[in-house]
């Protein structure tokens, strides 16, 4: 046996290996009181921008795409979306002291302005999660309103 | 020889294990490290409150102190358009908020002064963090500038300072800001526009 043959062997021996350990998901169904939905008065059309575009790794419910199943992938995106939730949860937001809030809706805003959110590494493989100028618009124009409101 | 292979086989094997499974470890075992020292810190800190001060509300002025130190100097840094500057000033603030005791303060105060904190504390990690992203640096120095007023309005001050405002700071939606100094220096535009702003109000 060559050495790179150990090698490629042994590699697809941890790969089928990983399979086997139980990941976690995020994936509640309920929706509480807290959530940000609840707390605001959301237009439908903001509404559907942020679940399509923010939810995902910003509330304690995303919707997996199918390579959430391969390991070591699907472990990746769990700390994804653990770090995202520690930076703002939408699932929690109404329990956020009102100066929280205030200060999440102006950071929000800014990231969506600066086109720092939703990450170009998510949006590579959600090409509907991409905010379009339109999408920004409506995000802004919202936002804007609650943090002068 | 085939022993050998074995071997060599086995080896690479528990290597990829390892190093699969440290990856992991490792973050973990930094943030119990993070945690021992900001626990370090913490004990330091009231040992000097014990020995060194008896009255209280010379420790409140002091830890404020601190608070409203770590917030110059990181304004500062922004002045100089010094984004490592900027950083590295607001991890002595993160440690100024961490010590702060509001045990002086009315309990409604109280839960303001913890509000406050947690914002704060939030906008600062930020601005830690983001040493080579002035700009972004800047956006939650719009909110952690509110969050210092607000405390130091509550907790009072022994340093005379100056509450400045400029309209075109911010994307031109106007921001605030403390300064030592009664001369304007905006560190919202730094070199860009150092002189735009007033003083809007004095503490």
């Amino acid at each position: 046996m060559k050495i790179s043959k150990i090698i490629v062997l042994s590699l697809l021996v941890v790969f089928v290996g990983i399979q086997f350990i139980p990941n976690t998901r995020n994936q509640s169904d309920m929706v509480p009181i807290s959530d940000f939905m609840t707390a605001y008065v959301v237009s439908k059309q903001a509404e559907i921008v942020f679940k399509t575009s923010c939810y995902d790794c910003h509330s304690n419910h995303t919707d997996y795409p199918w390579y959430h199943e391969i390991q070591p992938v699907g472990r990746m995106l769990e700390k994804h979306i653990t770090d995202g939730k520690k930076e703002l949860n939408f699932s929690e937001f109404g329990l956020y002291s009102s100066r929280k809030q205030k200060s999440a809706l102006t950071a929000i805003a800014n990231q969506i302005k600066d086109g720092e959110m939703p990450l170009w590494s998510y949006t590579l493989m959600h090409r509907n999660a991409k905010l379009s100028e339109k999408d920004k618009a409506i995000l802004l124009l919202w936002l804007d309103k609650m943090i002068r409101g | 020889m085939k022993t050998k292979q074995k071997t060599i086989g086995i080896l690479l094997l528990s290597l990829v294990f390892t190093i699969s499974f440290t990856a992991c470890k490792d973050v973990k075992s930094t943030d119990s490290n993070e945690k021992m020292e900001h626990t370090e810190m913490q004990g330091d800190g009231h040992e000097h409150s014990s020995e060194e001060m008896t009255n209280n509300h010379a420790m409140q002025t002091t830890e404020s102190a601190a608070i409203i130190d770590g917030y110059l100097q990181l304004k500062n840094a922004l002045v100089a358009d010094d984004g490592t500057g900027a950083s590295k000033a607001t991890e002595k603030l993160l440690t100024a908020f961490q010590n702060f005791d509001a045990d002086r303060l009315t309990p409604a105060q109280q839960k303001e002064i913890a509000d406050i904190i947690e914002d704060a504390t939030t906008q600062a990690e930020h601005i830690v963090e983001n040493a080579d992203k002035i700009a972004h640096q800047r956006e939650h120095f719009v909110l952690l500038s509110k969050d210092v007023i607000d405390f130091i309005s509550l907790t009072g001050t022994d340093e005379k300072l100056y509450q400045d405002f400029c309209s075109m700071a911010d994307d031109n939606k106007g921001a605030v800001w403390l300064s030592e100094t009664k001369g304007i220096k905006n560190p919202y535009l730094g070199s860009k526009m150092l002189s735009c702003g007033t003083v809007q109000k004095e503490f």
